[in-house]
């Protein structure tokens, strides 16, 4: 769990984004402003359209031009930076490569020797659950292991900020969990300061430190939730009362937010 | 048990049928060939065309004319695999450029370009490297609109995967862009072999510079028709070891990507 004495990892001050389509300005994201301790994880959810992955394009470094500044460790950053590491909503494993070679792809680049990029993959492999799959292709996975892969390729990078576009979108609800509580297993024993996109309310509260809440577009944080359940936490505790009464106090306020995201999306499909 | 009896039921049929069907064709062949039916002269009866072959290896000249021709398709091919790539990624990169030459490049691709041949000879001479040229102009565009396909294929995530580990361009390029579109480029690569080898025999038929193409000239000059199918059947030999090396690089690409 986050240190709430220690200064921020990462801030974002003002940061917004407006951008200019041949049909107009569209306001993605309102400033938003936002401390992020070390150790910390954090969830933002909003309905679709809401800004959220543009809010994390801009702080993984994939969108630079934006309005207000984003930094890490009190350095102001724009663009890919090595302190930050993105796994992405769509696979991302590189088809080609095996899994350890996935994994030892960053080290690669950085140009590491083949004795400690495959001594750390070996490692990250085993933190993920995939012991064993070293040598598979990506194509002789599954859904959730394919994602492990991605999770592992980016923590062997070393990011100090952890970036998660949705992660699980694409998988079955039971391996959502499972995976669920393999990120929390993770992030706990490397005190990995993490930022989660998802759209999943349950998912939001069982992995996070503060849920943020985004209005529908252009995006703006309407509420922050803190999570006080405690840690070690699991998916086992997603029935308790408490954890109940933090998805129904989300969902109230995101129902509104989701109301307008679907009459949007009736309106442009009608 | 049951599974491997289910798995015999499966692969067994089609490789009998593959056999089967080749066995078939032959033998009616010998039995048209040999009853009357056709022409046994200008297609003679498998049995022949096997004598031919006894002959065809005897006589010598066989494999320096394979060696020629299967060196020259290398190097038409190496030549053509260069400047496609080359020309695919400008294609790629240059957006205004793809939209303005791919169609272009698409009817090149399957325009007779053999034809060209006597406008080569007289920049190049009667030699070897006219049928290398002639070679590479026929394999360059397939490659090249396949080589554009794939880097235009790949999909953005991998590419944002490569720059969130702020990779270098050239390293972009070598890590991601390349392995990513090697399938849809080795495609290219096939079909440009096959265009390479029908304009280098092709034009070793036209010119006899040496070669398989030669060879076959020859054989069809001198109504030696046994051994000229023979002979028809080793280039179809040097296609064929194309498609494996070029099966074998792509693995090896891949895995060392």
């Amino acid at each position: 769990m986050a240190d709430v004495k220690q200064a921020p990892v990462l801030r974002l001050k003002d940061v917004a984004k407006t951008f200019v389509t041949p049909h107009g300005n569209v306001r993605a994201v309102e400033p938003v402003t936002l401390d992020i301790r070390q150790g910390e994880f954090i969830s933002i959810i909003g309905p679709s359209g809401c800004g959220k992955s543009t809010l994390m394009n801009i702080v993984g470094g994939l969108i630079e031009d934006y309005e207000g500044s984003v930094e890490v460790d009190g350095i102001q950053v724009r663009g890919c930076h090595k302190e930050v590491g993105m796994v992405f909503q769509e696979e991302s494993a590189f088809p080609w490569r095996t899994a350890l070679n996935n994994v030892t792809f960053p080290m690669e680049a950085a140009g590491i020797t083949k004795e400690e990029r495959v001594q750390r993959a070996m490692e990250l492999l085993h933190l993920v659950g995939l012991d064993g799959f070293e040598n598979r292709f990506p194509a002789e996975l599954s859904g959730g292991m394919r994602q492990r892969i991605a999770i592992a390729r980016t923590l062997a990078f070393r990011p100090r900020i952890l970036l998660m576009d949705e992660p699980f979108a694409a998988l079955d609800e039971q391996t959502r969990l499972l995976l669920g509580d393999k990120v929390l297993q993770i992030q706990q024993e490397l005190n990995q300061t993490t930022m989660l996109i998802t759209h999943n309310i349950a998912e939001a509260v069982q992995l996070s430190d503060r849920v943020l809440i985004m209005s529908f577009r252009p995006g703006r944080i309407k509420r922050v939730v803190e999570i006080d359940l405690p840690h070690p936490r699991s998916s086992k505790m997603m029935g308790g009362e408490r954890f109940g009464q933090l998805v129904a106090a989300i969902w109230e306020d995101l129902r509104e937010e989701a109301s307008k995201g679907l009459q949007e999306l009736e309106r442009v499909r009608g | 048990m049951a599974r491997t009896m289910a798995s015999t039921r499966l692969t067994l049929p089609p490789l009998l049928i593959r056999f089967l069907v080749i066995a078939g064709l032959v033998g009616l062949w010998e039995i048209a060939s040999g009853s009357g039916w056709i022409n046994a002269f200008t297609a003679p009866a498998p049995s022949s065309v096997w004598k031919g072959f006894e002959k065809i290896v005897a006589e010598g000249g066989l494999g320096e004319a394979m060696a020629i021709t299967f060196a020259t398709a290398l190097m038409s091919a190496a030549i053509g695999a260069v400047f496609g790539i080359a020309s695919g990624y400008i294609l790629h990169i240059w957006k205004a450029a793809g939209e303005a030459y791919t169609s272009w490049l698409a009817a090149l691709a399957s325009a007779p370009l053999v034809l060209l041949y006597p406008l080569f000879l007289v920049i190049f001479g009667r030699n070897m490297w006219t049928i290398v040229a002639m070679g590479a102009l026929g394999c360059t565009p397939p490659i090249a609109l396949k080589a554009k396909e794939g880097l235009d294929g790949v999909k953005p995530v991998l590419l944002n995967v490569g720059r969130t580990f702020n990779l270098t361009p050239k390293q972009q390029f070598w890590m991601i862009m390349f392995p990513a579109s090697l399938p849809s480029i080795f495609t290219g690569i096939r079909i440009g072999l096959l265009f390479a080898i029908i304009n280098v025999v092709g034009v070793e038929f036209l010119v006899n510079v040496g070669g398989l193409g030669q060879l076959i000239a020859n054989l069809g000059d001198r109504f030696d028709y046994p051994q000229m199918y023979a002979g028809i059947f080793f280039v179809i030999l040097v296609s064929v070891a194309f498609f494996w090396i070029t099966e074998k690089l792509e693995k090896w690409l891949l895995s060392n990507t």
